[in-house]
């Protein structure tokens, strides 16, 4: 890591600019906002946290718009063909940690920041982590990591914690920045019915009448890898692995005569890489880190709560209320305390819950995490779990575990946390 | 900062608890699902570990048809971004359709490219339900199959028997599925 030099003298022109936002009130402004010293200071001691692929945008962003004790994860190492976009990097960091050469630059760039870096997965962090943050800032490409970290936060509200989350992303030319009040507002599970899924090809297209050089590929890893490999998994980042998916789609796009497979396009199909744009990203993270300036200050009004960017045809954006789902399965009902007796039977909780008019049901299937409790279907489980009825609580399940309980006639699962009753 | 805590308790009295060990969202998905089950008579599902309910076997008995007599096992692997993504589904024997390839995988388009988050479990065993009784000639993953099923259906009938008993068509060798 580069070492951190920190000049102590700062020019007063330095944050003019913000000064001129947090000094006097905007006719937007919210009536909380109290004009002076104290949005600045707060922007300064507020921890913020930021990740994903926007990351040097986003760190970049945040730094220079004020913020002072910035985290940073990405679990990735820098590649060669990320110096094309992520400034922050140079041809001698290849093969570094990206969140540590990030917060290295952007410290010695912009004095007085504290960036703590963590090279590992989101994932890797637990909800006591997350805790310290007022404010999430993510640009995810993957819709694994976003619904987990969305459920993360979700599941966080309460005790006075509610941690907005901004998540930008992009493809291409389009984009999109929101803003998630968790549990207020429309979450990211609430929309994924909306996410258009990878365009697939059927796969008997790839099996028998290929028309492109991807459907070589995809032919090749979907279903001659597992016949010749059997269950061996494809390792992108094997050369190995790529040549030989290569060489075989290669040999069957000269039996269909399609021209235009090569080396670069098998991994481009076979990562399901969308090209990242330098300057969509610019604008997405712009757009995230200019709603976290003011989410904290309440200078200006934040973004409520979705803004589409479109840039393949022309220019267009379009900014509205996504509506929260009310069947939501991780916002729209978050899970309540029960104190259960831990000598009692299972069955003997099912009765109890039979008392309680929001859990009296037809047919309920109970789960916690790790343990099927009572299901009522299939057949062959219900006969499976049937035993479980008569055994006590405390042998099915600990306190802290979250109990699932899933009915026929409701559109979601009611979710509970238990505590053992002394 | 924005008084975001203040905003929550206007909108409600909020009463949430949090957890150790929390169910996923897949999990609570496929908890539902599962729950909204309607299997006929023909089919029925193996837990191999009931506490996992990601992976599973389901055995389909068709009672009428060209498959009518075999018990055909499909394994569900369903991973942490179900519904975004669709279940795995793989025919666990080798046999003669036009729509199943020689290593069990199964050309159905809601497994794939018609797939939607707010389609079920049910619908996808549905599906695989009607792939033997209509087994499709224009979608083929068994190219020969198809070719057998569009040129001579007759014919076909007599290689899905044979290949059900455990014999050949074609030099290759099918597996057992008839008790
Ligand atoms: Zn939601």
């Amino acid at each position: 890591m580069a070492t951190t030099t920190v000049l102590t003298t700062e020019s007063p022109d330095r944050w003019k600019y913000l000064n001129n936002i947090l000094t006097r009130r905007g006719p937007y402004s919210d009536e909380t906002f109290e004009p002076g010293d104290e949005p600045k200071a707060f922007l300064a001691d507020l921890k913020i946290f930021g990740a994903g692929g926007l990351g040097c945008e986003i760190l970049k962003n945040l730094a220079l718009s004020g913020f002072k004790d910035i985290h940073v994860i990405d679990m990735d190492t820098i590649d060669i063909s990320n110096l094309n976009r992520q400034f922050l990097f140079r041809e001698a960091d290849v093969g570094k940690s990206k969140a540590e050469v990030a917060a290295a630059f952007v410290m010695k760039r912009v004095r007085g920041v504290k960036i703590t870096p963590f090279n590992c997965a989101i994932q890797d962090k637990d909800d006591e982590y997350y805790k310290q943050f007022k404010i999430v800032v993510c640009g995810l490409d993957s819709v694994e990591a976003r619904r987990w970290i969305n459920a993360t936060l979700v599941n966080l509200v309460g005790e006075e914690t509610l941690i907005p989350l901004i998540d930008g992303g992009t493809e291409g030319f389009k984009g999109q920045a929101r803003v998630i009040l968790p549990t207020i507002s429309c979450c990211y599970e609430c929309t994924l019915d909306m996410l258009t899924p990878r365009a697939a090809v059927p796969l008997c297209t790839l099996a028998s009448i290929p028309r492109q050089p991807a459907h070589c590929i995809e032919w090749a890893s979907v279903i001659q890898w597992p016949k010749e490999k059997g269950d061996l998994k494809i390792d992108m980042d094997d050369p190995e692995h790529v040549t030989w998916l290569y060489t075989k789609a290669l040999g069957r796009a000269k039996e269909f005569n399609i021209p235009g497979v090569t080396y670069a396009m098998t991994q481009g199909v076979i990562k399901n890489i969308i090209p990242a744009i330098a300057s969509t990203n610019a604008i997405v993270a712009a757009s995230c880190c200019s709603e976290a300036l003011k989410i904290a200050t309440t200078a200006s009004p934040y973004l409520d709560n979705y803004m589409m960017y479109t840039g393949d045809e022309s220019v267009y954006t379009y900014t509205f209320q996504h509506e929260k789902k009310d069947d939501c399965p991780v916002c729209g009902n978050l899970p309540q305390a029960l104190t259960v007796d831990p000598e009692s039977t299972l069955e003997e909780l099912m009765e109890k819950l039979q008392e309680r008019p929001e859990t009296t049901l037809k047919k309920p299937s109970l789960r916690t995490s790790a343990k099927s409790l009572y299901l009522q279907a299939p057949k062959q489980l219900e006969e499976q779990t049937r035993p479980n009825l008569e055994k006590q609580l405390k042998e099915l399940m600990e306190e802290g575990d979250e109990l699932s309980i899933s009915d026929p006639g409701m559109p979601f699962n009611l979710r509970f946390i238990i505590s053992f009753s002394s | 900062m924005l008084k975001i805590w203040s905003m929550k308790q206007q909108q409600q009295a909020a009463s949430a608890a949090s957890g150790k060990k929390k169910v996923t969202a897949a999990q609570l998905r496929v908890q539902k699902d599962l729950g909204e089950l309607s299997l006929p008579s023909t089919m029925k599902t193996h837990f191999p570990d009931p506490d996992d309910i990601l992976n599973f076997t389901l055995t389909i008995e068709p009672d009428e048809g060209m498959y009518k007599g075999g018990a055909f096992n499909f394994d569900f692997t369903i991973n942490q971004n179900f519904p975004h993504e669709p279940p795995k589904v793989l025919c666990k024997q080798k046999i003669y359709h036009p729509n199943i390839d020689l290593e069990g995988k199964v050309c159905l388009n809601i497994l794939r490219e018609d797939w939607k988050p707010v389609l079920n479990l049910n619908a996808v065993i549905v599906g695989l339900q009607y792939l033997f009784l209509e087994p499709n000639a224009s979608d083929p993953l068994n190219k020969e199959a198809a070719e057998d099923l569009k040129t001579n259906r007759d014919n076909f009938k007599r290689n899905v028997r044979s290949s059900m008993g455990g014999g050949y068509v074609k030099n290759i060798s099918y597996d057992k599925v008839t008790k």
